[in-house]
């Protein structure tokens, strides 16, 4: 009950959230709205058991990759006004596409995960949140993990191309 | 019920107003040692020696009038300061100032909680307190505080990298990111962390002074260049808060060197039968002891070190600080693989 309760409210927040991020007007304020959303989604996954991806989503996403949003929008002049032609109501089409699109995606991942529930692994072994994270990182999910972490290096060194380009 | 609800409100009231009020005399203690290390008196006036002096300065600060620049983003100008105070006093949560003790025939834990990632989660916590420097430097909508705030978020995020990286090393020592459970691992190892890991110490109190934005890496509040610093705009409460979250940033680092590197709550070889006699010191003396001599060094080194220039504070992030932290943790890795 108490739960249920804790659920809907922060999952409440974590939808107002999201609304205001994409109808404030303000950029910065929109960033900002970004963050709060972040931390409710944190709080969602402290409530599910899952603290150490609580506290890396808040390491991750709040405090490092929306601090570089913050950067772009600060130091980046967005107050240009829309090119003439950009007509908005293909804009919609495109939102309303993109948004069916992503329902769908949901839609197919409860069906999946209701006719083959994942096993119960947490709490069941005695052994913390961190540990089984790792131990499932580097036995079952080694190749996606490593592709995982090639994407980051191209992306790296892409970042350093970028930057020096007389290197 | 007691256990649960009015042991931990009661230990939250103490640690916020324990901090609170020695984040205020910090500020006493500086003027103290600087005016010491320079021949002079320093505050004087109000009480003996000048103990009540922060008590004046918090009247002064209250009653002074709060001004908001006319082109200031509103919000955002509001919010900033309370963004840079909240992650610095939460982090407190989980700080262990000593084991459980029995209490009135009572067990009760030295610390508000022990979740097991605490490490991970004072790393987290304070990096959102980069947003209260940003946004205070955005909302001021003023050239000044702007420069100054991309400097102070450039290098909260280039020193956190390294900082971080000996957090890990320490990590793989421990084998926990429990902060009560780091502390125990050197009782067990029966040395404190800061002898078996002196390149990481050294980085951390290195990072430490420049996540604090402390002499001699004060490079965002450098008045010759930047008039005051982001919270120029600032006034009042507003600008107290920023002044407070500094210093309350600053016994944090030392809280944190303190569990991680100097053994938390134990006496120096902990666990070492010749050395029993040192338990008669209660174990939150050693923990408050240590913390104090890191804040003091911190004032030393202000008193002592001019200031860094902006390209070598970054060179010595980048290309010194940071590749010395990867190959630290990798002779730690390769070392607790041997040992094993």
């Amino acid at each position: 009950m108490g739960e249920a309760i804790a659920f809907y409210t922060i999952a409440a927040f974590v939808l107002g959230f999201a609304v205001l991020v994409v109808s404030t007007k303000d950029t910065v304020h929109s960033v900002l709205f970004l963050v709060l959303d972040f931390l409710f989604v944190a709080a969602l996954y402290v409530l599910l058991g899952a603290e150490f991806l609580a506290v890396i989503q808040i390491l991750v996403y709040a405090g490092g990759i929306v601090v570089l949003y913050l950067f772009v929008v600060m130091l980046v002049n967005l107050k240009r006004p829309p090119e003439a032609h950009q007509d908005r109501n293909r804009r919609t089409k495109l939102g309303f596409g993109l948004a069916a699109a992503v329902l769908l995606e949901i839609a197919a991942i409860a069906a999946y995960s209701s006719a083959r529930p994942a096993p119960a692994t947490a709490a069941a072994t005695g052994v913390g949140n961190t540990e089984q994270v790792g131990w499932l990182l580097y036995t079952n999910y080694l190749i996606p993990f490593e592709i995982a972490s090639m994407l980051l290096l191209v992306a790296m060194i892409g970042a350093i191309v970028l930057a020096k380009r007389e290197l | 019920m007691i256990d649960t609800f009015v042991i931990p409100l009661l230990q939250i009231v103490i640690v916020l107003n324990a901090t609170l009020v020695a984040v205020t005399y910090m500020v006493l203690l500086e003027r103290k040692v600087i005016a010491w290390a320079q021949s002079r008196l320093g505050p004087m006036r109000v009480g003996p020696y000048g103990i009540l002096q922060p008590v004046a300065d918090a009247v002064k600060l209250m009653i002074k009038e709060d001004i908001t620049p006319v082109r200031a983003d509103r919000w955002v100008f509001t919010a900033a300061p309370i963004i840079s105070m909240v992650p610095a006093l939460i982090v407190y949560a989980v700080i262990p100032f000593g084991p459980r003790i029995t209490l009135f025939g009572r067990s009760v834990p030295l610390y508000i909680t022990d979740i097991n990632v605490g490490l991970l989660y004072i790393v987290s916590v304070a990096s959102v307190g980069v947003y209260g420097i940003i946004l205070a430097g955005y909302a001021s909508n003023s050239k000044y505080p702007l420069l100054a705030s991309l400097r102070a978020s450039a290098q909260l995020i280039s020193y956190e990298v390294a900082v971080t990286l000996t957090l890990v090393s320490v990590i793989l020592l421990a084998g926990s990111l429990s902060m009560v459970n780091i502390v125990n691992a050197q009782f067990n190892a029966r040395v404190w962390f800061g002898f078996a890991q002196p390149v990481a110490f050294v980085i951390f109190l290195i990072g430490g002074l420049a996540e604090t934005n402390r002499a001699p890496f004060d490079l965002p509040e450098a008045e010759q260049e930047l008039t005051g610093g982001f919270h120029t705009e600032y006034s009042g409460m507003r600008f107290a808060l920023f002044f407070l979250a500094e210093y309350a940033n600053m016994i944090v680092v030392s809280s944190v060197a303190t569990t991680l590197f100097l053994g938390g709550w134990l006496p120096p070889f902990p666990n070492t039968p010749a050395l029993h006699f040192l338990y008669f010191v209660p174990s939150w003396a050693w923990f408050l002891i240590k913390s104090f001599v890191f804040l003091y060094v911190f004032i030393w080194v202000r008193a002592t070190l001019p200031r860094y220039r902006y390209d070598q504070l970054m060179r010595l992030g980048w290309k010194v600080l940071i590749p010395l932290a990867i190959a630290n943790l990798v002779v730690t890795g390769i070392v607790k693989v041997l040992i094993g």
